[in-house]
């Protein structure tokens, strides 16, 4: 693993892991994590080593732990389980996947509370504060394409999760590790010169994962929103030639909607805020292969 | 104020949170989580702390908890229409408990309060049609191994729970309000010749003032449940606040627990919600139930154990003996819903085969973004 934080502040994480929690910002959210597993502790050096601290008396919005389950298996099998200030909503996993956990984790804590934003299952990219959204059902290469275009230069708002205000319509970056799987990850360590990747992780129900860290300058503009400029729907397919098609705007809204953790809680302002978003944004769905020039088609939509 | 107070001192004061910093609203937001009280807080900070200044980090937390409510509640009502319209040919009254109830009576209750099954109580006599028609429209039993079936058939107040196919809700049907194994027996005739009928249909209803007082005390100390306890105590004090503004109906309260055969119920309601969440209580009340009390070695022992197992369910308010006083009081909830004889093996079974892992429904909308963390 690539040595980028010092040890010296990999020391300090690791104790504030093992004490009353490493606590910092994280997007909009104030974060507070704690953890004795080492793996945890060398994942979150690496990924989130230089985030924002947050002051002692800070207001933490997710209190979260990622450790092993009390029990006899942890000498045979180690596991780790998450939770969300005790509140454990899933089963134990194996160690090996405890820092995945404390993203799946977190992204459960957001998707369940965070109804401040209409949260939409989506990587968003932006050049200039233009913001493109990339919904996307697994498998659909949003996460593959989304790297390879911040390694590119586009400034990552989130790979997972875009938050879209209901009042300002404007997205609110929440710039935090990007999950590869299977190919994708081979694909992306060999594709820029601005890739650090975290170790591998196998056999989970996603197949291997590992994580791409955010480019340096991405925090840098952690807080400055970006307007919704175009949704683009990829479409992964093996061999086939790079096409964008545009997409009407009814099948753009139930698209963009059953995507959405929280519409359905979210009610008139849910309704409001998507049709608001889908009448000012053109929408296309992109079938792709090569990376290079789908990131070519997408470029030509902002410039 | 002690750290490990902090929720139920705002629960009992609200405007004390006028001096707050914001380690004490990183505190009190934790504490009212694992209470599920989030929403609650917001209402109550909302209506009765005039000119405390709720940081904006912590704003959200409690409108998003609200919003929840909210949308829950429209939820209920339309889980509400469709059982209407399954059973409409039996011609049975529909009696909605709890939560369910709460939001249908539009209850200051129902407006913070999440809750997770829909409850209805059916004449035991409809239970069997309830049932077939019930199947019919979608909604399926989910304790299916035969010792459950047995459990909740034979000696159970309500059905094994039913999950809807397509909805995924859950419906507990109840045909009385205690086990009928149970050492009292409140008559459900009772409650239902008395239930209050839903101004806009016919076959709806929830409970009368007192009984709905009563069912909810009578489920806070016989179900044995103990980590949504504060939940439901400061349920217990919101229907009285709302019900209680006569006198006379303190003494339709003591009336309605003696002919319900719920005094004892009654006397342990009154005395914590004074004793925990300060609520008054008239002094002639009180004294007409201390009949209906303890004897004082056993008030003492039983004051000790709610006392502690009432407090929020998070680790900042747990004491060395929190569990056991939890633990102790789930025995003593089952040895009221039955007899020794089914008590000892019925625990046995539980502690022997693997307790069936509480079932948190991870949404179908978030398992794309959780991977295989789901339970």
């Amino acid at each position: 693993m690539p040595a980028i934080i010092p040890n010296s502040r990999q020391d300090e994480i690791r104790r504030a892991l093992r004490g009353d929690g490493y606590r910092i910002k994280i997007g909009p959210f104030n974060v507070s994590l704690r953890s004795r597993l080492n793996k945890v502790a060398e994942s979150m050096s690496l990924f989130y080593g230089d985030y924002p601290q947050l002051p002692a008396d800070a207001f933490v919005d997710y209190h979260v732990r990622v450790d092993n389950p009390l029990g006899l298996r942890r000498w045979l099998h180690p596991q780790a389980i998450f939770s969300f200030d005790g509140f454990t909503p899933f089963k134990p996993l194996p160690e090996a996947q405890a820092f995945a956990m404390f993203e799946w984790g977190l992204n459960w804590c957001i998707a369940t509370t965070a109804h401040q934003f209409l949260v939409v299952h989506s990587a968003v990219v932006a050049k200039d504060d233009r913001a493109i959204i990339l919904p996307g059902d697994p498998g659909s290469g949003k996460s593959t394409l989304c790297a390879a275009m911040v390694s590119q230069g586009w400034r990552l708002l989130s790979d997972e999760m875009a938050l879209i205000d209901p009042e300002a319509e404007h997205i609110t970056p929440l710039p935090r590790p990007i999950g590869l799987k299977n190919e994708s990850i081979e694909i992306i360590r060999t594709y820029g010169n601005n890739v650090t990747l975290g170790p591998s992780i196998n056999d989970t129900a996603k197949g291997t994962v590992a994580h791409m860290r955010p480019p340096p300058d991405t925090l840098q503009h952690a807080t400055r929103a970006a307007q919704p400029d175009h949704i683009v729907f990829p479409r992964y397919t093996t061999g086939a030639a790079t096409e964008l098609r545009p997409l009407n705007k009814p099948r753009t809204l139930t698209r963009v909607a059953e995507q959405s953790f929280n519409y359905h809680i979210l009610g008139e302002d849910g309704f409001t805020t998507l049709t608001r978003l889908v009448s000012n944004c053109p929408a296309v769905e992109l079938s792709y292969s090569h990376l290079d020039s789908a990131i070519a088609q997408i470029d030509a939509l902002v410039s | 104020m002690r750290k490990s107070r902090l929720l139920i001192e705002i629960l009992c004061n609200p405007s004390a949170a006028g001096h707050f910093t914001p380690p004490d609203w990183d505190l009190l937001l934790r504490q009212a989580r694992s209470a599920n009280l989030v929403a609650h807080l917001g209402v109550l900070l909302e209506q009765q702390s005039e000119g405390v200044e709720i940081p904006q980090r912590v704003h959200r937390h409690l409108a998003a908890a609200r919003l929840t409510v909210k949308r829950q509640n429209m939820a209920v009502r339309w889980e509400i229409s469709q059982l209407q319209q399954a059973l409409y040919s039996l011609s049975v009254p529909i009696l909605a408990l709890k939560g369910t109830a709460y939001v249908l009576a539009d209850l200051p209750n129902g407006h913070g309060r999440l809750f997770s099954d829909i409850d209805i109580l059916v004449p035991r006599a409809a239970l069997n049609e309830v049932e077939i028609r019930l199947r019919r429209y979608g909604w399926r039993s989910t304790h299916n191994n035969a010792y459950d079936q047995r459990y909740y058939r034979q000696w159970m107040h309500e059905l094994p729970p039913l999950q809807h196919i397509r909805r995924q809700t859950v419906l507990d049907v109840h045909h009385s309000i205690l086990p009928l194994t149970a050492r009292i027996h409140p008559d459900p005739r009772r409650l239902i010749e008395n239930a209050v009928a839903d101004p806009a249909s016919e076959d709806l209803f929830w409970l009368a003032p007192a009984d709905m007082v009563l069912h909810s005390m009578t489920h806070l100390f016989h179900d044995g449940e103990l980590e949504n306890g504060l939940r439901d105590l400061v349920d217990i004090k919101l229907l009285l606040e709302h019900f209680a503004t006569e006198a006379a109906f303190w003494h339709r309260l003591v009336e309605r627990a003696r002919v319900l055969e719920l005094t004892r119920p009654l006397y342990y309601g009154l005395r914590y919600v004074q004793q925990v969440l300060q609520l008054p209580v008239p002094a002639q009340t009180v004294k007409s139930i201390s009949a209906g009390g303890p004897n004082p070695l056993l008030g003492k022992m039983m004051d000790l154990l709610f006392e502690t197992a009432l407090q929020p369910s998070h680790a900042t308010c747990d004491s060395i003996w929190t569990a056991s006083a939890r633990w102790m009081l789930y025995i003593r909830a089952h040895a009221l819903r039955m007899p020794f004889r089914l008590l000892i093996p019925h625990l046995m079974r539980k502690a022997l085969v693997k307790r069936q892992e509480v079932e948190i429904k991870i949404p179908e909308e978030l398992k794309k973004i959780v991977a295989d963390v789901e339970r």
